[in-house]
């Protein structure tokens, strides 16, 4: 397959004309982190935009850091590390999910593909934090939309539209992004032995109260089953782990540890988790690592489930029980994912089902490619909605020259 | 008016009086309007410079009504302006000669609160204010809140992404509804997203949220409630000098500190605010900032002593920190009247909005000074100083010949300054009809084409809300056409792997 690398946008622009001229699909790559996603594709090319990889400006004092689609992650958030500054979203890193090499892919990946991590509950999602960005559409047209500010309402917010588009809009060439101080100090409440339920009805008191929680998830006995790194350090065998987090001054998130914590007293006494140890924790349920693939559901398909969060525990757990399969809970309850054991359709038809029915949606995020040729892997969406994501897409790229197929199955020919 | 609006169609017009029935028919009653005396409110909205009486008022009361109305006036290629309480400031709701103006007024129910999930569903007529007074009795609140939230709906505020004093902290409106019914102009009526943290597929409620009515009739939204923070407490800061004020502003972001609402003001506006509350502001400084930190307790306590400790650092010459709730009321008082404040020492008052990168604020302050001058028109100023959205005043008097233009001349610069100054036309009113011609500087050509083609995809006969955002129209299967240039050789010069 012909690779082309790009050194600039109008070469991204030129390699999109020339693509739209030969009818040739292109295959947008980053670093390649999160290849794996997605529905098989019909490309013929590799844009490869690891080249367009510079900082163009950051200026911590205005909150904003504008980067090329390129750039590493791993980079930009040292970076910003090295001035106390996060993505305040948390992005998550695929490299254990998937199996593969150990980085977290670039910018324009992390934007494309839109998956935010723990702070989604507080902070929002790439989308949020996504102020503008220029890329070049399916007409092979370099376009801007957005700025460089914290707020704008100028035209129509096309940044919403580039995060999570999986690369079948537009070929990002550059972004800005907001960024945000990185909180001094973190105390993770730990409750041990909850049900699904409970611990569900103790996360949504846990966020319907004043005391600001950032994070506030539950990894079920079973799931943790084999599980070594920082989960398996404060783990016990066969004993679920529900955890609250709090951010911010360092009295502050202590004072607020104990008032959550006399606020749940009927769930158990919590245990206490301090700065380093609270941070591990949460990067590894950010990262889904109960379900790496080295360890020992590597052959299970893994479905990210959205759902109202009130309704997650009682759902995850029916689900767990009918496939025999195992789940862990973030944003209290509202986002699952679930490891199933392996069957034909990777159990797409019963699962959609069930997630419709409490008003979620459900994306097959790791299976192997002829799995992902036969089932939807992203959530198939009533007709009327359907049809208009596909004008939306037409208005972007109506040669769908653009990662063709990824995001619908059936239209990769 | 210096703003040309699409010239009414002729065949439209000749057909008032059958479409006029033909609404009928769809919303019975009381709820088609279209004498000429009770159209006289729906004439402008909160840009009121601009009026234009529409050719006829349609109040439905149900989503089945809006889509009849909208797929009726599809049917027959007749324009719709959609519309909430009228507060736009940018002439976002500003009526046509030839168009139906869709009045949301009647949608006025709050259809579920559910605290478990922290969503409320609520009817697109609902104002913003409504929703947190609806659930506050639990401790929660709706975050966003333009100086209008007690007039301005729900609906409107989503067709605006309307901002407030608390945005830098909590977001905008994008950032805290995550579901809506809308009505194409089709008729087709689209559920998008509900009570999940987020969507499937395409952001479509992200590019409808700030689309200034252009893509759909929003019938129904679900927002995300927050629990009220603890405690909030405010400080008060003079400066001598504007340039120490920004430098303020700058060292507390610095300092990772993002405060709940951060405010400034200049002289001639805290003058105006002051002799209209009464709020005890100093009048002896160039510039006031009003600080306010939320949360615990404890955390807000700590945080207003940093606080008050880079003040000094920066030369503040006075500085009061609430006690109580009450004082920190009359802190904001100044503030949140400062536009009626302003209304009392002009006749007339602009108000502009636009942003700009926080460090270029005294830069931008001094531009306006310049302005001004060469307008020969006072101007007060009044800012989100926290994530640099400005909101110049321009005093004129509409009574003066020429003024006016003079006064649209000054605005119109300001937001050129903005925009080279590498910020933006509107933080958070719109560009509507007010900025529209404008748009040029901030946008290429192949920048808002691309928006437009976005619009085909919502609706491909430009019928819904024309005139507005986009300073040319054009067709769209004129924007749909591909135009192969360059790219004969394929990839001709890339490198290659």
């Amino acid at each position: 397959m012909d690779t082309l690398k790009p050194r600039d946008a109008q070469d991204v622009e030129q390699a999109v004309r020339a693509a739209v001229a030969a009818e040739q699909p292109l295959e947008i790559v980053g670093l390649g982190s999160k290849r794996a996603i997605g529905q098989p594709m019909a490309t013929n090319a590799l844009l490869d935009l690891s080249a367009l990889n510079a900082v163009v400006n950051y200026e911590p004092n205005e909150l904003i850091i504008t980067v090329q689609s390129g750039a590493p992650l791993d980079d930009v958030l040292s970076l910003i590390d090295s001035r106390n500054q996060q993505l305040a979203f948390e992005p998550i890193d695929t490299s254990a999910l998937l199996g593969t090499a150990a980085q977290r892919g670039s910018i324009g990946g992390m934007i494309a593909s839109g998956l935010a991590g723990p702070r989604r509950i507080k902070a929002g999602a790439a989308r949020d934090h996504l102020l503008g960005a220029e890329a070049v559409s399916g007409f092979g047209e370099l376009f801007k939309t957005g700025g460089k500010v914290v707020k704008n309402v100028t035209g129509y917010d096309l940044c919403k539209l580039l995060a999570g588009s999986w690369g079948t809009l537009a070929v990002m060439t550059e972004v800005t992004l907001k960024v945000m101080p990185k909180p001094e100090a973190e105390r993770t409440l730990l409750l041990r032995g909850l049900d699904d339920v409970a611990a569900g009805r103790a996360m949504t008191a846990a966020l319907g109260s004043p005391y600001d929680v950032s994070g506030a998830a539950h990894l079920p006995g079973s799931a943790l089953r084999g599980a070594g790194g920082a989960l398996g350090a404060i783990g016990k065998p066969e004993q679920s782990m529900t955890l609250l987090r709090l951010e911010g001054t360092a009295t502050s998130a202590a004072h607020r540890a104990g008032s959550l914590a006399r606020l749940l007293a009927d769930y158990g006494g919590a245990e206490l988790l301090e700065d380093t140890s609270s941070a591990a924790a949460w990067a590894a349920i950010r990262d889904v690592t109960p379900f790496a693939a080295d360890g020992p559901r590597a052959l299970w398909p893994i479905w990210r489930i959205v759902c109202p969060p009130a309704a997650g525990g009682a759902f995850g757990q029916t689900l767990a029980r009918d496939s025999q399969g195992e789940v862990i809970y973030d944003w209290g309850g509202g986002l699952i994912w679930a490891a199933l054991p392996p069957v034909a359709d990777a159990n797409a038809g019963v699962l959609r089902k069930r997630v419709e029915a409490v008003g979620g949606h459900a994306m097959l995020i790791r299976a192997p490619e002829e799995t992902r040729r036969a089932v939807d892997v992203f959530h198939p969406q009533p007709a009327g909605v359907a049809a208009l994501n596909a004008r939306v897409k037409q208005s972007f790229d109506p040669k769908h020259i653009l990662n063709r197929g990824r995001m619908v199955r059936g239209t990769a020919s | 008016m210096t703003i040309q609006m699409p010239e009414p169609d002729a065949s439209v017009l000749a057909r008032r009086d059958e479409i006029i029935a033909a609404l009928r028919e769809i919303v019975p009653g009381e709820g088609v309007i279209s004498s000429a005396a009770e159209m006289v409110p729906y004439e402008s909205d909160g840009l009121m410079a601009y009026r234009q009486p529409p050719m006829v008022v349609v109040l439905p009361s149900t989503t089945k009504q809006v889509s009849q109305v909208l797929k009726y006036c599809h049917d027959n290629g007749i324009r719709v302006v959609p519309r909430g309480a009228g507060t736009s400031l940018s002439g976002g709701a500003l009526p046509l000669a030839d168009g139906v103006l869709l009045g949301l007024g009647k949608f006025k129910r709050i259809r579920e609160i559910d605290f478990d999930n922290r969503a409320v569903v609520v009817e697109p007529g609902v104002t913003n204010l409504a929703i947190t007074q609806a659930v506050e009795h639990a401790g929660f609140y709706y975050a966003p809140d333009p100086s209008s939230q007690i007039a301005c709906t729900i609906g409107g505020n989503i067709a605006e992404n309307s901002g407030g004093v608390h945005c830098l902290k909590y977001g905008m409106t994008t950032n805290n509804v995550l579901g809506c019914e809308i009505v194409l102009i089709t008729g087709e009526i689209i559920k998008i997203g509900g009570k999940c943290t987020e969507n499937a597929g395409y952001d479509l409620m992200g590019v409808i949220t700030g689309s200034e009515g252009l893509l759909g009739v929003i019938t129904e939204v679900t927002v995300r409630i927050l629990r009220k923070p603890e405690t909030a407490r405010a400080l008060m800061v003079g400066f001598a000098e504007i340039e120490a004020a920004g430098r303020c502003v700058a060292e507390i972001i610095g300092a990772g500190i993002i405060p709940g609402g951060m405010e400034m003001m200049d002289k001639p506006a805290i003058h105006a605010a002051e002799a209209f509350v009464h709020a005890g502001y100093p009048l002896d400084v160039e510039a006031l900032l009003i600080i306010e930190l939320d949360g615990p307790g404890v955390e807000v306590d700590e945080l207003i002593a940093r606080v008050e400790t880079i003040a000094q650092r920066c030369g503040s010459t006075t500085c009061q920190i609430s006690t109580s709730e009450q004082q920190r009321l009359l802190f904001w008082a100044g503030r949140k009247a400062a536009f009626p404040a302003v209304g009392r020492i002009s006749p007339d008052y602009l108000c502009m909005d636009g942003t700009i990168p926080r460090g270029k604020l005294p830069e931008a302050l001094a531009r306006i000074r310049q302005l001004s001058e060469k307008y020969q028109l006072g101007v007060a100023n009044v800012f989100h100083a926290g994530d640099g959205n400005l909101h110049p005043l321009i005093l004129y008097d509409a009574n003066k010949p020429g003024e006016t233009d003079r006064a649209e001349a000054f605005g119109a610069d300001i937001l050129r300054v903005c925009v080279e100054l590498g910020g933006v036309l509107t933080g958070e009113h719109g560009v509507g009809i007010e900025k529209r011609d404008l748009m040029p500087e901030m946008f290429s050509e192949i920048d808002l084409v691309q928006q437009q083609r976005l619009k085909c995809a919502f609706d491909a006969d430009g019928l819904l809300n024309p005139g507005k955002v986009f300073p040319t129209l054009h067709r769209c299967a004129e924007l749909g056409r591909l135009h192969v240039r360059g790219g004969k050789l394929p990839f001709a010069d890339i490198p290659r792997f």
